[in-house]
């Protein structure tokens, strides 16, 4: 089959490319219907990534969120048109202790390979899910960054002690958004606090027992664990005030991507004895959780739907510069792109 | 129903120095007819795809297809001929439902797109006919003698003609029986049919690599598209 990739050659620059692809038999093939654009992407996209980084990685085709449609599955379990989400994680080999997102061998698209801006994409049986049903299919374009969340949580479960009346996050951006609405699903009756930096953006984080800017914290002993989904230049004073106003023996979740490295008051991480665990991307398990739980719980759903910031169609390439340049100006929500093309 | 009908009635006479028609010639690993029909196989809407080929080479195109159910038939004399076939064909396989459109390419456009035929799809439903076209970016002069220049339309009103071009069947069937012997042998082009006698046929925004490989150049340019090197291309 001959199919078409759109790949970034350098920064704001997609060419098409195509390329003939044996049709693999254990696979299913896959047309995605709606993308969304990651940070991550972005900054492919923007050249803000290191230029040893930008020449070892590109070309490359861009965005690994995506729900498509099934076009052919050899073995006639899916039917054709059956909405599904691919996981862009693909690990080569099994480990017994090391998720398969953590193995260095597991190939990403967008990142290792090519991600989903293409006419067709192959997907292996085991690394998709089903649309979750009552959902928005634009909300299921960014099932990818909902199962992050759910995997920072699925570890948080097996690392926190049980302790879990007060949990906070720091971040008032999408993925704050999301890891305190899956965190508010998850354990409702918890205290649920965010802080962030924007009045604007935490007023929109309803579902919260308590929205706060970081300057108005004033307790030493805010939260028992929590998360921090600031990432950026932001990373350092974030993780600082957590190890600061966390309770002893708490844990500590970082999601956020930095480019830089993060001075961090080691002193107090030891003093008070506390755990940090980083959590990056996901694998199928955390697929299936955050769809199921928009399956049972439909607020979450609907509070989803909040974060689509803009739905744009793709026809062209022109289009695709469109939606990367509207996406640059939006500080908050996903852009979704109605693949056409 | 959507059907796709693949006209592959190449007699391969401008692709140098192969007796092979051009649908046949080998794009890296296949033969570009295969590539073609796969596109439409593959695509979620079109429900049945037939191929069109010269009389001799139907067993040969036949094996190349082998497994994939696809029909072949004998195409005609001429692109009209061809078309009344798949016509006829349509007729006795699948009826004469008003809603039955039929999608008509040409097998030497690998290149086409799963948006191009979505398109024409929706274009054939809602106008009756449609056109694949990109806008023209050399200027266009015609002449009536092959020597002057009779007249040069303004640019930005030229596009160039590509496939998939997509009708409503009954339609279609319609307007070719009431073509006159004349009218029917002037007429090489199916949308002209449609535009000759009033009816609109909708513009459908083609690619500039939904490429016709005709000539060896075009071969080239196809597998360079494709990503293989010259020396990979003289190996095949």
């Amino acid at each position: 089959m001959i199919n078409v990739l759109y790949r970034l050659t350098a920064p704001g620059m997609i060419e098409l490319a195509c390329e003939e692809q044996a049709m693999p038999v254990d696979q299913v093939l896959l047309r995605p219907v709606l993308l969304s654009i990651c940070k991550a992407d972005q900054r492919y996209y923007q050249g803000q990534r290191s230029p040893e980084v930008l020449k070892a990685k590109l070309p490359m085709a861009l965005i690994h969120e995506c729900c498509a449609e099934v076009v052919n599955d050899p073995r006639g379990e899916l039917p054709a048109g059956t909405l599904v989400v691919p996981v862009p994680n693909l690990p080569t080999q099994i480990d017994p202790y090391i998720a398969e997102n953590y193995l260095p061998a597991s190939k990403f698209r967008s990142s290792g390979f090519d991600g989903y801006l293409q006419e067709y994409v192959y997907a292996p049986r085991d690394h998709l899910v089903c649309a979750p049903r009552n959902t928005l299919p634009e909300v299921s374009a960014f099932l990818e960054l909902i199962s992050v969340s759910a995997h920072a949580i699925s570890r948080f479960e097996r690392i926190a002690h049980q302790r879990r009346e007060r949990l906070a996050v720091w971040g008032d951006g999408n993925v704050g958004y999301i890891t305190a609405l899956l965190l508010r699903a998850f354990y409702p009756n918890a205290e649920l606090i965010v802080l962030g930096t924007v009045f604007e953006k935490l007023s929109l984080f309803s579902f919260a027992d308590r929205r706060m800017h970081v300057d108005d914290v004033r307790t030493k002993n805010l939260c028992d664990h929590a998360f921090e989904c600031v990432g950026g230049a932001g990373a350092r004073a974030a993780i600082n005030q957590m190890i600061d106003v966390i309770a002893p023996e708490g844990a500590l979740s970082l999601l956020g991507v930095s480019e830089n490295f993060v001075d961090i008051n080691t002193r107090m991480v030891l003093e008070k004895g506390l755990r940090l665990f980083g959590s990056s991307r996901s694998g199928t398990a955390d697929f299936a959780r955050a769809a199921e739980i928009l399956e049972r719980d439909p607020h979450v759903g609907q509070a989803l739907e909040r974060l689509v910031a803009q739905v744009v169609r793709v026809r062209s390439i022109a289009d695709i510069h469109k939606a990367f340049a509207l996406d640059a100006q939006q500080n908050f929500g996903k852009t979704v792109l109605e693949w056409q093309i | 129903m959507i059907i796709a009908a693949i006209f592959a009635g190449g007699n391969g006479s401008r692709m140098g120095n192969s007796n092979l028609p051009k649908q046949f010639l080998m794009l890296g690993t296949k033969p570009i007819l295969v590539h073609t029909v796969e596109k439409f196989l593959i695509h979620p809407r079109v429900e049945r795809v037939i191929v069109l080929c010269p009389r001799a080479w139907m067993s040969y195109t036949e094996d190349l297809l082998v497994g994939t159910g696809v029909p072949v038939l004998e195409g005609g004399e001429t692109r009209n001929g061809t078309l009344q076939n798949a016509l006829d064909y349509t007729a006795a396989a699948f009826g004469t439902q008003e809603d039955h459109i039929l999608i008509t390419h040409d097998a030497v456009r690998p290149f086409v797109t799963q948006r191009i035929i979505g398109e024409n799809i929706n274009a054939a439903l809602e106008h009756g006919a449609c056109d694949t076209v990109i806008p023209a970016t050399d200027t266009i002069v015609q002449s009536e003698d092959g020597v002057y220049i009779f007249t040069i339309p303004e640019r930005r009103t030229c596009y160039q003609g590509q496939t998939p071009q997509t009708f409503r069947t009954n339609k279609l069937r319609k307007l070719i029986e009431s073509l006159t012997d004349t009218e029917s042998e002037i007429l090489t082009d199916a949308c002209k049919i449609f535009s000759m006698r009033g009816e609109p046929v909708a513009m459908v925004q083609g690619e500039i690599h939904n490429i016709k490989i005709t000539y060896p150049y075009d071969m080239k340019v196809a597998q360079a598209l494709l990503g293989i090197h010259l020396e990979e291309a003289e190996a095949q």
